[in-house]
């Protein structure tokens, strides 16, 4: 049974939370104009980096000299920003719950729902991460990519609201896919954090001003390794739900279909992560230049694999 | 994590002279953590092959058609095992060198780790304002300032903090959090189990399938499956002695919009009979809810058509009659392509072949197909071959495919140039071969493939993945540190207290537990003032 107004409701949450992050994408860029133009005319080195990672908004200003008219207004357009990419992401929500509510079911049986969920995972990833540390500055790193998902969503991958095929039909769907959806939100979170650390450090390195704005490469290496170590495990769970689930389904845990194998892949991938962090030699860029591949073999598992490769596991949904 | 760190650093240097000398040098190699990441690297890339070149234990057709399709690349892969990655030596190579790598690491650890456990707290170290977070307090004069009590107050209030305790002369030491490293021992160790599982389940493990047609049954005997693979230790005297009836296979499609015919609901009526002698009782096998009998457990897979039909030859004679299974070549439509082979026939032995179309439709281009997987519209569209079926040359033969090398095809008449004889029949008509005999379409039943497994090392595998998980929240997530208090009088003869803390991880919060045993020293020294040192202002948030 699919209810077609909620289906309907739904379709047009999803587009309106679509425009807000667009809007919410534009502010932010804006405050990352606004205080790049100001940190190039001031010396940014005399304010302590280790304060900007970690106080909240006022705190800063306290530290900080007298604000300069660019940077009040890049204050406002972040704090708009971010207002705005919350309003997004309840819409958002409001328009997968609907989803899930037309056809009474979890709102995650075909790809069009996975991406929009793993898109709702990266943000809501990083508005918790937005409470306990100041790191509005990665709002544009998120939107943007949460953008590009939601508009392959609704373009490329739609599909209409629809029962499940029997393979899904079983509550390890719940539990495996949730842990997979928001595993992909925070994978995403995380290699935006690697991708700004790589960037920074060689900022650091050259003595460039560039993303000055930023905290420093070993604040951000350091959060990135809070993400990826909050990733890990529920990964970790994610692999093993799927295996138990494939054990129900097809009488084995484990038969090296494409899609496990590239779960398998991208697990090692970001164990040796974890690794690298703690190897002489390995740690920092290299270790960064490790979690990118991991999400790299992410990505390809969730595009080429369901897309292209044939195997048990395809869901694609149309 | 401190323990390790003797693996962590190990810079490499050159081998030393003598046999033992190398050998030791490799076995440090081996165990490194340098090692242990390049390892799981190369575990990552031979891997990829695995998902990309088809595999035969995942899907042997697909190796069959890529070897037709490329025999020279094939004979390539052959070599090299690519077609079977995962059961290859060279993967094997890695992840048993891991495997050795893992332990040989883990011994030592699991070393370092229990005496570290069993130690006392280290001592206080000198200079406790060089430490990482560092605060000190004045205790007003009274009563309950002097230094023995204020050590007191501070190893209470860190017993609180779930820390454990040790007394030094003037100073206390106190230290949490070794979880972590339990847990990571217990993570690496888990890796060892769940791989453990994995080998049980291949010595004394079985799977196989039947395809079985409603109104037959299947006993779980060597002889029922169409494939099994058992195990090199499994006994096939032990396959649980079930024996199953399919009554009836029901499936629901999607009716309407742009997936209509997709599947939506399977169900496989069962009559079971555990053991001999047993009661029959009805059952039912979904996907997903698999059935549980006597440690083995019965999957619902493929399902599909098996047209029936009745043979007669030219002599009038029966000579074949009943339901012959067909395989889907179309998901959606579920048309579906067989043969029907006629051994006994005269004057020739007869092969039909063709296809059995459940909502049959027709247009120019496509020709025959089936618009719904449904039967609502039953047709068996079939052509007819005579001559020799090839059954008698002992080369073992698909039951879904005619070897048409010595037959020849039907003709609608004896004329020169008449068409191959094509048929599309409803159920109960009756296509007449001249001089050859004739077919009657009596019907159709569904048979589905039951996918039988027994894997006795599931349970241990997973218990170490749970145990794995478990290790790895508390690897991930406990915060070790440890946090010094020293109390002396100064000139004045206050109490002056130091209180000191130094992170074993990434990230715990220092200041947090600095600032309890500062707070439970002055709530106790009521009006107790206090200078911060310089050092811990502006701790951060994180
Ligand atoms: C079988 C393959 C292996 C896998 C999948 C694996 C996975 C992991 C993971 C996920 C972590 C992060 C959790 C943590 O920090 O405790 C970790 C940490 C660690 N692993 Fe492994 N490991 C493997 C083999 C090894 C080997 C062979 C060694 C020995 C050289 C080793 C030594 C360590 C050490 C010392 C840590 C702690 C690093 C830290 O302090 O963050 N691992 N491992």
């Amino acid at each position: 049974m699919v209810h077609e107004n909620l289906a309907d409701v739904s379709d047009r949450l999803i587009y309106a939370s679509i425009l807000v992050y667009a809007l919410a994408m534009l502010a932010l860029c804006a405050e990352w104009a606004f205080s790049s133009r100001r940190f190039a005319a001031e010396a940014v080195e005399a304010v302590p980096v280790k304060a900007l990672v970690g106080a909240g908004g006022p705190e800063v200003a306290e530290i900080l000299p007298a604000a300069p008219p660019a940077r009040e207004r890049a204050e406002k357009f972040g704090r708009i920003g971010l207002s705005l990419a919350v309003l997004g992401f309840l819409l958002h929500l409001g328009g997968m719950a609907c989803r899930g509510l037309a056809v009474d079911r979890v709102p995650w049986g075909n790809m069009y729902e996975f991406s929009s969920m793993s898109a709702l995972a990266a943000m809501g990833v990083f508005l918790a991460l937005t409470r306990k540390y100041d790191i509005r500055w990665l709002g544009v790193f998120v939107v943007t990519p949460v953008l590009l998902t939601l508009g392959l969503a609704v373009t490329v991958l739609y599909t209409d609201a629809q029962q499940l095929q029997p393979a899904l039909q079983s509550y390890w769907l719940v539990i495996h896919v949730i842990a997979a959806v928001t595993s992909a939100g925070a994978f995403t979170v995380g290699a935006a954090l690697s991708i700004l650390y790589l960037v920074k450090e060689h900022a650091e390195r050259t003595g460039s001003a560039t993303l000055s704005r930023l905290p420093a490469a070993d604040a951000l290496d350091r959060i990135a390794y809070r993400v990826h170590a909050f990733v890990f495990p529920l990964w970790t769970f994610a692999v093993i739900a799927g295996a138990i689930w494939a054990e129900n389904a097809w009488g084995r845990y484990w038969g090296w279909d494409p899609k496990e194998t590239w779960a398998f892949i991208t697990w090692v991938v970001y164990a040796a992560y974890l690794h690298a962090r703690a190897t002489a030699g390995w740690k920092g860029r290299r270790a960064a230049a490790v979690a990118l591949t991991g999400f790299g073999c992410f990505l390809f598992n969730y595009f080429v694999v369901n897309l292209v490769v044939t195997g048990l596991h395809s869901y694609a949904g149309t | 994590m401190t323990i390790t760190d003797s693996s962590v650093d190990a810079a490499p240097v050159p081998p030393p002279i003598g046999a033992v000398g190398m050998a030791r040098w490799a076995w440090r190699q081996l165990t490194s953590m340098r090692t242990a990441l390049i390892l799981l690297f190369l575990l990552a890339l031979g891997a990829i092959p695995g998902s990309l070149i088809p595999q035969r234990g995942v899907d042997p057709v697909a190796v069959v058609e890529f070897r037709n399709r490329h025999p020279e690349l094939a004979s390539w892969y052959d070599k090299a095992s690519l077609f079977e990655v995962f059961s290859s030596p060279w993967f094997s190579a890695i992840y048993l060198l891991l495997m050795v790598s893992l332990i040989g690491c883990l011994v030592p650890r699991t070393r370092v780790y229990l005496r570290a456990v069993r130690a006392r707290p280290p001592a206080t170290p000198r200079n406790l304002e060089r430490l990482p977070e560092h605060r000190a307090v004045t205790l007003d004069p009274g009563a309950d300032a002097d230094p023995e009590t204020a050590l007191a107050t501070a190893a209470a209030a860190l017993r609180r903090r779930r820390f454990r305790v040790e007394t030094y002369e003037g100073s206390i030491s106190a230290e949490r959090g070794y979880l972590r490293d339990t847990g990571n021992l217990v993570f690496h160790l888990s890796l060892v189990v769940v791989l453990v599982g994995i080998a049980v389940g291949h010595l004394y493990g079985m799977r196989g399938s039947a395809l079985v047609v409603e109104g037959q049954g299947f006993s779980n005997t060597v002889t029922q499956y169409d494939n099994l693979r058992t195990g090199p230790r499994f006994d096939v005297d032990d396959l649980s002695p079930f024996t199953l009836t399919l009554k009836d296979f029901q499936a629901r499609y999607e009716e309407a919009g742009n997936q209509r015919g997709a599947a939506r609901e399977f169900e496989a009526k069962v009559t079971v009979i555990d053991a001999p002698g047993s009661p029959p009782r009805a059952d039912g096998i979904r996907v997903n809810h698999p059935l549980n009998l006597g440690g083995s457990k019965v999957f619902l897979g493929p399902h599909g058509y098996a047209p029936a039909v009745t043979v007669r030859d030219g002599n009038g004679n029966v000579v074949f009659a009943g339901a012959v299974p067909f395989l889907p070549v179309d998901p959606v439509g579920l048309s579906s392509r067989g043969v029907v082979k006629v051994p006994d026939a005269a004057p020739t032995q007869l092969g039909f072949q063709g296809f059995f179309l459940p909502t049959a439709a027709f247009d120019l281009q496509r020709g025959p197909f089936s618009t719904f997987p449904e039967p609502r519209l039953p047709r068996l569209v079939l052509n007819v071959w005579s001559g020799d079926l090839g059954l008698d040359d002992g080369v073992p033969q698909s039951v879904y495919r005619l070897d048409t090398t010595d037959m020849t095809q039907v003709k609608e008449s004896t004329k020169a140039d008449a068409q191959p004889l094509t048929q599309s029949l409803a159920v109960g008509d009756t296509m007449t071969l001249p001089g050859l005999g004739s077919l009657t379409f009596d019907g159709y039943r569904e048979w589905v493939v039951l996918q039988v497994a027994e894997d006795p090392g599931r349970t241990p595998a997973l218990a170490g993945g749970a145990l794995a998980l478990a290790g790895l929240l508390a690897s991930l997530f406990v915060r070790p540190r440890r946090v010094w208090v020293r109390a002396r009088r100064d000139e004045a003869g206050r109490t002056v207290v130091e209180v000191a803390a130094l992170a074993r991880s990434e990230g715990p919060d220092l200041a947090a537990d600095v600032d309890g045993v500062v707070e439970a020293l002055k709530s106790s020294n009521s009006s107790g003032s206090s200078d911060s040192s310089a050092a811990t202002a502006a701790a951060p948030k994180e």
